[in-house]
C-alpha cells in the first residue's frame, strides 16, 4: 500500500466523484482506489463535497404517495447485489468484473514487438485495454492526442520521466512523448485508457494501428 | 481558514428526543412549502447528522425513522436528479429506489467513513449513472475487513464534525465559485473543466478517512 509513487489526480478523482468520467477512465480510477487507500481517501472527500451540494439543493417535491410507493418496493424486498469481497489473483474486483475472471482468464493478442493487448468492452469514447509487455522490451515510442492513463498491475516500467511499480497511474497527456520500457523480470501487466488514439512515431506501428485499435 | 473556525455543535445520541421535535416540524415546513411546487431549503440550514435513524433502520427496522430520513432527503435526491438533467417522473423513481437501497444496505453504512448525506449522494450518483445515463459504473474493491467492524464513535463524531464544517465552507464561498462547485456534481462540466482548487476542507476530510483506514488495517494484521 505504501510503495505506491503515482497517483491520481484532483481532476480525475473528482470527476469521478460527480459522475462524469468517461467509463474507461473511471475502470482506471476505481481500480487504482482499489489498491491505494490515499486515493480511497480523497475519493471520500470529493464525496462528502457532492453531500454538501446535494444537501443544499433546492429540494423538489415528491408525489403524494411517495412514501408509501417505496415502503412497499421495500417490502417486495430486492436488495440489489451485496458488494463482492476480492476472489484472490492479481487484478482487483472492479478489473476482474470487465475481464470475467483474473489474468488467466485475459484473451490476448499480440499487437508485435512481444507485446499483447486485450481490449475490455466499455461505453464508445475512449477504450481501455490490458497491455503485457516482457521484462526488458519496449512499447513502441509514442505520443498522445488526448489523455492517455496507465495502471501498472504487474511488475513495473520506467519512462523518460519516471519508475512505475504495482499500483502507480502515469497520466499522459498531450505534451507528452514517451517510449516506455518494461523491467527485467515478470512480464509488466499494465491497464491504459485513452480518449484519443495514440500517435506512433515509427511507421510499423502506425501501419498497423487500424488493425489493433490503438 | 474556515475550517479553523470555532467549535461546531453537532447533535449526538444523548439529544436524540429532540431530533423526534425538530423533525416534525421540519416535515411541516415542507409539506406547506410543498403545496406551491418547489421545497426551499430551510432558513437555517438543516445538518443534522442522521446517525441514531440509520442505526434505527439498521438494529429495528423503525418506519418512523425512515419516514423521518425519508422526509429530509427525498426531495433533495429528486431535486438533484431534476438538475442534472432528469425528467422529474424519472427522478421521482431514482429518489425512491435510492431510498429503498438506504433501506436494504443500511447494514454497510460506516460512519466513521462517510456522512449519511455523502453516503446518499454516492447511491444517488450511481442510480444516476445506471439509470439516467445508462452507462456502467465501476466501483472500487470492498475493503477486507467488511462492513461488520464496529465503527468507531469518536470517528464517526469527527467525521460528522467535518463534514458540517466542509457544508459550512461551501456555503461560505463566493456565488461564482459555488455556482462551479454545483455545476460539476451536476453534471454539467467535462471532468477536465473542473478546478481542483477549491479552497474548501477537502484535506481535513482526506486526513480523517485516511486515519481511519490505516487504523482498520493495522488492526487485520
Amino acid at each position: 500500500m505504501t510503495s505506491i509513487q503515482h497517483h491520481l489526480t484532483d481532476a480525475l478523482l473528482m470527476g469521478y466523484a460527480t459522475g462524469t468520467l468517461p467509463e474507461a477512465f473511471s475502470l482506471i480510477v476505481a481500480t487504482h482506489i482499489s489498491l491505494c487507500d490515499e486515493c480511497r481517501a480523497w475519493m471520500g472527500a470529493y464525496d462528502a463535497l457532492g453531500g454538501a451540494v446535494m444537501t443544499d439543493t433546492d429540494g423538489a417535491r415528491m408525489t403524494d404517495d411517495s412514501l408509501a410507493t417505496t415502503l412497499e418496493m421495500i417490502a417486495r424486498g430486492d436488495a440489489g447485489p451485496t458488494p463482492k469481497p476480492h476472489s484472490g489473483g492479481i487484478f482487483p474486483t472492479p478489473l476482474q468484473d470487465y475481464v470475467g475472471g483474473d489474468l488467466d482468464a485475459v484473451k490476448w493478442r499480440w499487437m508485435g514487438g512481444g507485446v499483447s493487448q486485450a481490449l475490455l468492452k466499455t461505453d464508445g469514447g475512449p477504450t481501455v485495454r490490458l497491455l503485457r509487455i516482457p521484462g526488458g522490451t519496449a512499447v513502441p515510442d509514442h505520443g498522445h492526442r488526448g489523455t492517455e492513463l496507465t495502471l501498472v498491475l504487474q511488475g513495473a516500467f520506467r519512462d523518460e520521466t519516471s519508475r512505475f511499480g504495482l499500483g502507480d497511474v502515469e497520466v499522459a497527456n498531450q505534451d507528452m512523448s514517451h517510449r516506455p520500457v518494461a523491467e527485467d523480470g515478470p512480464d509488466c501487466i499494465c491497464l491504459a485508457a485513452t480518449d484519443a488514439p495514440l500517435k506512433f512515431n515509427a511507421i510499423m506501428p502506425r501501419l498497423a494501428q487500424p488493425f489493433l485499435g490503438i | 481558514m474556515l475550517h479553523m473556525s470555532t467549535h461546531v455543535q453537532t447533535q449526538t445520541d444523548s439529544i436524540a428526543p429532540r431530533h423526534r421535535l425538530r423533525l416534525q416540524g421540519s416535515a411541516d415546513r415542507m409539506h406547506i412549502a410543498g403545496k406551491i411546487g418547489l421545497v426551499t431549503s430551510p432558513p437555517i440550514p438543516d445538518r443534522k447528522a442522521w446517525t441514531n435513524e440509520m442505526a434505527a433502520i439498521r438494529d429495528d427496522r423503525d418506519q418512523q425513522a425512515f419516514a423521518a430520513l425519508f422526509a429530509h432527503f427525498a426531495p433533495r435526491i429528486k431535486g438533484f436528479l431534476m438538475r442534472s438533467g432528469a425528467h422529474p417522473d424519472l427522478a421521482e423513481e431514482c429518489a425512491q429506489e435510492v431510498m429503498a437501497t438506504l433501506w436494504h444496505k443500511a447494514h454497510l453504512f460506516d460512519p466513521a467513513k462517510a456522512s449519511v448525506a455523502t453516503w446518499i449522494f454516492s447511491i444517488a450518483r450511481n442510480r444516476m449513472i445506471d439509470k439516467i445515463r445508462k452507462q456502467r459504473r465501476p466501483e472500487p474493491q470492498e475493503l477486507p475487513w467488511g462492513p461488520d467492524a464496529e465503527p468507531d464513535q469518536a470517528d464517526a463524531l469527527a467525521m460528522a464534525q467535518d463534514t458540517e464544517r466542509l457544508g459550512q465552507a461551501l456555503a461560505a464561498l463566493p456565488e461564482k465559485q459555488r455556482r462551479l462547485i454545483e455545476r460539476a456534481y451536476f453534471g454539467d462540466l467535462s471532468h477536465s473543466e473542473i478546478a481542483a482548487e477549491t479552497g474548501l476542507p477537502l484535506g481535513t476530510i482526506k486526513s480523517r478517512i485516511r486515519l481511519a483506514l490505516d487504523r482498520l488495517r493495522h488492526a487485520m494484521n
